[in-house]
């Protein structure tokens, strides 16, 4: 069993789908951080059997909206004098913004400058957006 | 402030009152020859057209207004990088209402984000075409005598036609309604009008066929493979022959059968149907320009129309 220090303040983003946890990273731009971060890949659990989990040693503003469209299941715990003070819940998000890009090589994103590459959720359950431009669609 | 981007923008109503409009207009167009004295349209054409810059531009004329623009991206700012939001917030210094054309899909969206005036979608690359689907509405109500009750054939390119995709969004939202979709299996509708079709439980068959199901058409619209939508040639020369509408395919429509297209056509219709009565491609091109008149003086909120 690896062991990782238990964090006094910061945050933890748990339940990440195994294999998604450089997903995560990658999306919320944990690379510019200047704080430690953990990366727990394949740890056990009794809820999905495998996991990968994220630990922050900081409070940071997060993008719920970009865990929510990579995985419902995650949960970010938030941590102050090493107890859990707050616990939040995903949920699927109505509109992604600059999360992902449109595949769409004739779409007007692939020009314009400054467009951010905005998608709206046309299905919950098969969690498919369209592009807001060309309506392409991306399934998450 | 109202936009034309796709079909969707105006509730069947609004559609209802636009094209009451048009028809006021054919009968009367003296009437509303100073119903836009001052206004000026201005037309920006990033890519080819004839019936639908020329259209608009003939449309705002007989209004009593004038027209501002380009036609080609060559002769505007945009040969230097400019980009569609900052030529909008340009052009509205200058004009009242913009007809958009451009080769980029979500084109005609991105204008309006910083749009103080009406834009209208004049066509954006393979997306939507709206004031063609009202062209396109007014024809078949007038010849028709309805927007209910039809099966609706398209055939051709379905994938990059936005003619296609703007009627299809249009006319779902009538009683009554069935789309024989008639394409090649690379030219077939996008997923995302088969997702819109699917989930509001259209009726639609997709199919390779013309001649197995023109006999079932109460419309058929034709449409052209387009040259300018395609990377690579190879494939232009390879499906644009799929379907040429001749005489011997009519022969198997109903009398009561209407033939639409957008135009340009190449060869895809035979010019020996041009002769057939229920050949109505050039009246529906005629009606082009009654429609966008009744549409700028809607989104221009012009009193008493």
């Amino acid at each position: 069993m690896l062991n990782v220090d238990s964090l006094q303040r910061g945050m933890v983003i748990d339940h990440i789908e195994s294999g998604k946890c450089m997903e995560v990273y990658r999306l919320l731009r944990l690379d510019k951080l200047d704080c430690s971060v953990a990366i727990i890949k394949n740890a056990r659990s009794k809820k999905l059997g495998r996991k990968d989990i994220i630990k922050i040693e900081d409070r940071i503003d997060i993008d719920l909206d970009i865990l929510g469209y990579i995985d419902p299941n995650i949960t970010v715990n938030v941590i102050d004098q090493g107890v859990i003070v707050e616990k939040k819940q995903m949920e699927i998000p109505k509109n992604l913004t600059n999360v992902v890009r449109c595949k769409n090589p004739r779409c007007i994103t692939s020009i314009e400058q400054g467009l951010p590459q905005v998608f709206d959720l046309v299905d919950s359950k098969q969690v498919l957006y369209r592009c807001t431009y060309c309506e392409q669609l991306h399934e998450a | 402030m109202k936009h034309l981007i796709e079909p969707s923008d105006l509730t069947p109503q609004e559609i209802g009152d636009i094209l009451d409009l048009a028809d006021k207009i054919v009968e009367n167009p003296d009437a509303y020859a100073e119903k836009c004295r001052r206004k000026k349209l201005a037309t920006l054409f990033y890519e080819p057209s004839t019936r639908t810059r020329l259209s608009f531009e003939a449309a705002m004329i007989e209004l009593g207004g004038n027209v501002i623009g380009f036609a080609g991206a060559d002769s505007s700012s945009a040969a230097k990088g400019e980009s569609i939001m900052d030529t909008i917030r340009t052009v509205q210094s200058y004009a009242d209402i913009v007809a958009i054309r451009h080769p980029k899909e979500g084109s005609a969206k991105v204008a309006t984000l910083k749009a103080e005036i009406p834009i209208i979608n004049a066509g954006d690359g393979g997306h939507q075409h709206p004031t063609q689907t009202l062209t396109d509405l007014l024809t078949i109500r007038s010849l028709k005598g309805r927007l209910t009750d039809m099966t609706i054939g398209l055939c051709g390119d379905l994938m990059f036609g936005r003619t296609v995709h703007s009627l299809i969004r249009a006319t779902m939202r009538y009683k009554g309604i069935r789309f024989l979709l008639v394409s090649p299996p690379e030219l077939r509708v996008p997923d995302y009008i088969l997702e819109d079709l699917q989930r509001h439980n259209i009726p639609y068959q997709e199919v390779d066929r013309l001649e197995k199901s023109i006999g079932e058409m109460d419309v058929l619209y034709m449409t052209r493979v387009q040259k300018e939508r395609f990377f690579n040639e190879e494939d232009y020369i390879r499906l644009r022959d799929s379907y040429i509408l001749d005489l011997d395919k009519m022969a198997l429509a109903r009398p009561d059968m209407i033939v639409l297209h957008p135009l340009p056509r190449v060869n895809e219709i035979e010019v020996a149907v041009d002769d057939d009565p229920r050949a109505c491609y050039f009246k529906q091109a005629r009606l082009g320009k009654y429609v966008r008149m009744a549409l700028i003086l809607k989104l221009l909120e012009v009193e008493g129309c």
